[in-house]
């Protein structure tokens, strides 16, 4: 009897362990899930201070008809073409580099792998994997060509004045 | 003369002081030599004995001990150039500059960072295409080399943090193409390209993550991991010495 009464006192103490165990690692589990959720948080930054992604390219008549500008401080060409004005990324579609216009050539071409594009930004050859991307221009009411370069527009969209 | 200086040697060994530090005593026996390789924190991690064949040449070319070797001069030439860089937008390449002209012995702990750099990542893939073409890698070993593809990782990420360091244009452009390369991780590429620059471009929250990788986060890291690389090389069963030498 007095056997008995031990091994229900040993269960019971080891339910109680147990028990105590898994609260341990539920609270645990949710520090640790709080504690990613405060790291990701942390290392995102809320407020960055980098150029604005709106650039003022002064009066479209800075620009002859048929001339590629390139402006490397920004990363854009702004063209104005036959059909009218509009804005490239320069940055290379491939991995991130700042291409240049050759106008001998009449081909941009990125120094990093190669790739070489047309004054449309279409592929020519290279590793690049898309066309440069075209951004959205439009013109200010002060009269100035404005550029965009966080947002992309489909090729060929181009701008009359 | 000589051996008026073992006396003395002989006698600091036994002084009080020299024994509450280093408790094995002196003595030529087996026992103290084990003693005093056990109760020495750094040489502990070895162990007390091993196979007069695996200190051959032949055997390792010293290749790991030598990816150490860089690895302490990579310590001790960088801590002291922390001493004269800033990782601000500003300074940085300015601080690389007066490191090389201006700064006393500057240039020669810079290089010597820059050689042992280069030197390191050689040395560790060398050390791992000995260790595979022997067959090291095999159980019971298998699990050090998994370690020891964590320790790769971490010398290719020092190497690659360390370059953006001097903030040039090489630094810069490799980076943002490092960078860029990192974004084509599916689905999670672009998270991870934000967090590591903490910016969607290269510039100053880049510079200073990446300073902070490069000179904490990584070397404590790599530390740990090289302390666990050595304690299993104990743990299993010393240097692998080849097949035909352990059946002698």
């Amino acid at each position: 009897m007095p056997d008995e009464k031990s091994t229900t006192e040993q269960e019971v103490r080891c339910t109680r362990r147990e028990t105590f165990v898994k609260l341990g690692l539920g609270t645990l589990g949710v520090a640790g899930a709080g504690a990613a959720v405060f790291g990701y948080e942390f290392l995102s930054p809320n407020v960055l201070y980098e150029p604005s992604p709106i650039t003022n390219a002064g009066k479209p008549d800075r620009y002859p008809q048929g001339s590629v500008t390139a402006d490397p401080k920004t990363g854009i060409y702004v063209v104005h073409g036959p059909e009218g004005f509009y804005a490239l990324s320069a940055v290379c579609t491939h991995l991130g580099c700042l291409t240049s216009w050759l106008p001998e050539q009449n081909q941009i071409a990125c120094p990093c792998h190669g790739s070489k594009f047309n004054a449309e930004g279409v592929k020519i050859e290279g590793p690049a994997p898309r066309p440069l991307a075209w951004l959205r221009v439009w013109i200010s009411d002060e009269g100035d060509l404005m550029v965009d370069r966080s947002t992309t527009v489909p090729a060929r969209q181009f701008l009359r004045t | 003369m000589a051996k008026m200086l073992d006396t003395y040697v002989n006698d600091l060994r036994e002084s009080r002081l020299w024994r509450s530090v280093f408790r094995s005593g002196t003595g030529a026996t087996n026992l103290h030599r084990a003693l005093a390789v056990q109760q020495n924190i750094f040489l502990h991690l070895f162990s007390v004995k091993m196979r007069r064949a695996a200190l051959n040449f032949s055997v390792t070319w010293y290749l790991g001990t030598l990816s150490l070797a860089t690895f302490l001069i990579l310590v001790a030439t960088g801590i002291p150039l922390m001493l004269y860089y800033h990782p601000s937008v500003p300074q940085a390449y300015a601080d690389m500059k007066d490191l090389q002209f201006v700064v006393s012995a500057g240039v020669f702990l810079r290089n010597l960072h820059r050689w042992s750099a280069h030197a390191m990542v050689l040395l560790v893939f060398a050390h791992m295409f000995k260790v595979f073409y022997r067959g090291a890698y095999r159980p019971p070993r298998e699990f050090n080399w998994v370690i020891g593809v964590v320790l790769l990782i971490i010398t290719l990420f020092l190497s690659y943090t360390g370059y953006l360091l001097p903030w040039d244009q090489l630094a810069y452009w490799a980076i943002t193409v490092g960078s860029n390369i990192m974004s084509a991780v599916p689905a999670l590429g672009k998270k991870i390209r934000f967090l590591m620059l903490g910016g969607n471009t290269v510039n100053a929250n880049a510079l200073l993550r990446f300073y902070v990788l490069h000179c904490v986060i990584l070397p404590l890291a790599a530390i740990l991991f090289i302390g666990i690389h050595f304690w299993r090389i104990r743990k299993d069963g010393g240097l692998y010495t080849g097949e035909a030498k352990s059946h002698e």
